[in-house]
């Protein structure tokens, strides 16, 4: 099953090559992994999207929590968290293909963010399910080129799972 | 008052409580070296820096407190690596202090630079660059709270040369600045009353003690749990000297060359008690079949260990010796368990660890039979890799705890010499043995040095059975019999080579001389060496053959296993 974890860190090169680090030496597999700068300066959210049984999870949000400079990890599987992606995919349009580029854009409600002579480029955000779709449907025009910024996610209501000053004890102590 | 970064290194160890440190210079760490003479701590040259962090780690283990050990950049510092990952599997309190290049020329391929926080984040707990010598105090404060407390382990901290040498305020923070780091030390209670109520109604209990009981100093109350609830206790190999060898409810070291009744008791408990243990999978033999029969509750300060080879009832992440006073106080009225205490005497009777031989071949079992004789079980006993160091844990009853130093998760041969000698230095009034065989003895014999100028009154015991003996009972066992380069015979001369130390050494080849060499090498008053002909065809036994139950376990050496013919050496 896959599992959607959010952890806080320190804002320094250190503390995301120990989590890649990590992630390598245990053999834990990555589906998808993305690292920015939170409300709080010193701090940067990763987001990782990882495959596996409950105790392998379990055992790589105990690994995480390891890292020194690991301040707070949380599994939002359970939670249905609001789960984003973005990706930029830049397929072959000619003018006989471009209206139903453009109608298959509007149902995604994706958008069209650069036109050329041979192709347009396209921003869609959504979940990654819709990303797939979209991406899949695409791939009959012929896709250039693409990226997608793997996924972000943010639990629903007014709980957060924001950085605690202090690292917060786990549940299993 | 401002003072250069090197002093600040110096000021903040000794606002430690640093005695010792255990280094190598070079020239990115010269303006350390400079101002070193001026602080009370001892130094102590050592010939390679991995031995540098041999002895820190041990001096760690021996002392409770923090081993300190300094190299210089580039190879300096990659030197001290196997060293680094031993502390951190076995969980060995240490500094380490490494230059670096000057600031400018980080990252430029610059002669000596290597990137040793990038290299060293796996094999430590944590590290730190410095960037300026105003976080310097702080960061060796940081440094050392990281070391000792939760989970011991190794800390590295790497100082351009250009900040040693640049002036700066210099403070020493009381407290560390760790956000990110709170170890969980006290038990939660509600795991608390449910271990007790497990162990009230086991009827076939065991505890499975590691290096935990000995890194809290919680012998005294396993001992008290296990003798007021009459529950046996097996160590693991880094547990042992964390219960007293000779005590009717002690089972020895359990898993590939245990006891073979310490294998059943695992194997056929109800209830297995793990404290400050990790299930390594040396100890536990086959993962799916390990605690078939068991509940297993599980004492261990670090979480990522609790239920990542074997799934716990009752987790209790904790300080060891918090966790078993709180047991202890809880725990009521146990089921009788005087039916599992007389099968377990009768595995002890009917599979006792095999004999020394009678036949005029020198063993591994005379040597530390003798050795156990002529100290009584009370002498600091380090030992290596190999064959000798199974021998050692199964046939040498510890009685003074955390008197046994070896190298367990990482398995690294040569860690003897150098850890006697950081030992030796942790605990100096103690007697010590170092025990290696003739193959690791050679991968830090350059240490004898050391041994020898400061006159360390360490006694080595040299296991000499001219193999790389462990390799060659696999190949003997696994591989047909094709004993493929592990053969050590000829030199060097190990007699000559302390002679060459000014170090007194003697040869052994009978079991009947060696009570008088062990007593000569006692009366000396400085090091001493004697080079044991051991048998090369011997095995350790009993075995537990990888990839099987503990159940499996084969207590003697047959003729199935092995007929008595010499190894065809090649």
């Amino acid at each position: 099953m896959k599992h959607t974890l959010v952890a806080t860190l320190d804002n320094n090169p250190f503390a995301f090559n120990r989590v890649i680090s990590l992630f390598r030496a245990r053999g834990f597999v990555i589906d998808s992994l993305t690292i920015g700068q939170t409300d709080v300066q010193d701090l940067m959210r990763l987001t990782v999207v990882v495959d596996g049984s409950k105790t392998a999870v379990e055992q790589v949000i105990k690994q995480l929590y390891k890292i020194v400079e690991v301040r707070k990890v949380s599994d939002l599987s359970d939670e249905q968290p609001v789960a984003r992606e973005l990706a930029l995919v830049k397929v072959t349009s000619k003018p006989a293909t471009r209206a139903e580029i453009m109608q298959l854009v509007d149902i995604y409600r994706a958008r069209i963010v650069d036109v050329a002579l041979a192709s347009v480029m396209i921003e869609v955000t959504g979940d990654p399910e819709k990303i797939d779709s979209m991406v899949a449907l695409l791939r009959g025009f012929g896709i250039k080129e693409l990226v997608r910024t793997g996924v972000v996610a943010m639990v629903r209501g007014s709980s957060t799972r924001e950085a605690a000053s202090l690292k917060e004890v786990p549940a299993w102590a | 008052m401002k003072i250069n970064g090197a002093r600040m290194v110096c000021e903040s160890l000794a606002a430690e409580g640093v005695r010792v440190v255990f280094g190598l210079p070079g020239g990115a760490i010269m303006p350390l070296y400079d101002v070193l003479p001026e602080f009370p701590f001892r130094h102590i040259l050592v010939r390679h820096e991995q031995g540098a962090a041999h002895m820190a780690d041990a001096y760690g283990r021996a002392s409770g407190d923090v081993g300190v050990c300094l190299a210089t950049s580039g190879p300096g510092a990659t030197n001290l690596v196997t060293g680094l990952c031993n502390a951190m599997m076995d969980c060995a309190p240490l500094v380490a202090i490494t230059a670096n290049v000057t600031s400018s020329s980080i990252g430029s391929d610059a002669f000596q630079e290597a990137d040793i926080t990038g290299i060293t984040i796996p094999v430590t707990k944590h590290n730190f660059l410095v960037r300026h010598p105003k976080e310097i105090g702080p960061t060796i404060k940081d440094a050392f709270h990281l070391a000792r407390t939760g989970r011991p382990g190794p800390v590295l901290v790497d100082i351009p040369k250009d900040v040693l040498q640049l002036e700066a305020e210099y403070t020493y923070p009381a407290k560390p600045n760790l956000p990110g780091y709170n170890p969980t030390t006290q038990p939660n209670a509600l795991q608390v009353r449910k271990a007790a109520r497990l162990i009230e109604e086991a009827s076939r209990p065991v505890i499975i003690a590691g290096h935990g009981v000995i890194i809290s100093q919680a012998w005294d109350e396993l001992r008290e749990l296990a003798e007021k609830h009459h529950i046996p206790v097996i160590n693991t190999l880094l547990g042992l000297s964390g219960f007293p060898g000779d005590h009717q409810l002690f089972l020895g070291m359990p898993g590939m060359h245990g006891t073979a009744y310490a294998c059943y008791a695992s194997d056929q408990a109800d209830l297995i008690i793990g404290v400050g243990n990790r299930f390594d999978d040396r100890a536990t033999g086959k993962f799916s079949a390990f605690a078939s029969r068991a509940k297993v509750i599980h004492i261990d300060i670090d979480p990522g260990d609790i239920g990542k080879n074997v799934a716990a009832d009752v987790p209790i992440v904790a300080d060891c010796k918090p966790a078993l006073q709180a047991l202890i106080r809880e725990i009521g009225q146990c089921a009788d368990h005087s039916g599992w205490l007389t099968q377990i005497d009768q595995w002890k009777e009917q599979f006792p660890l095999p004999k020394a031989p009678e036949d005029g071949s020198l063993s591994h079992r005379h040597v530390i039979d003798e050795l156990w004789q002529a100290t009584q079980g009370r002498a600091m006993i380090v030992t290596d890799v190999g064959q000798h160091q199974m021998f050692m844990a199964q046939e040498f009853p510890f009685l003074v705890p955390n008197s046994h130093f070896s190298s367990g998760g990482l398995g690294t041969m040569g860690f003897a010499l150098p850890a006697a000698i950081g030992a030796h230095f942790a605990r100096p009034d103690e007697p010590i043995w170092c025990c290696a065989g003739d193959g690791g003895f050679q991968m830090t014999s350059q240490e004898l040095a050391v041994v020898s100028k400061y006159q360390l009154p360490i006694k080595i015991a040299l296991f000499n059975n001219q193999y790389l003996g462990m390799v060659r009972q696999w190949q003997e066992l696994f591989y047909n019999r094709n004993y493929v380069e592990v053969d050590l015979s000829g030199p060097p001369d190990f007699v000559k080579l302390a002679d060459a130390y000014s170090i007194p050494a003697w040869r052994v080849d009978r079991p009947d001389e060696v009570s008088a060499a062990i007593q000569r090498a006692i009366a000396e008053p400085g090091p001493a060496l004697i080079d044991f002909r051991i048998d090369p065809t011997e095995n350790v036994f009993p075995m537990v053959l990888t990839g099987t139950p503990l159940a499996d376990v084969i207590p003697y050496e047959t003729k199935a296993t092995n007929d008595a013919s010499q190894p065809v050496r090649r």
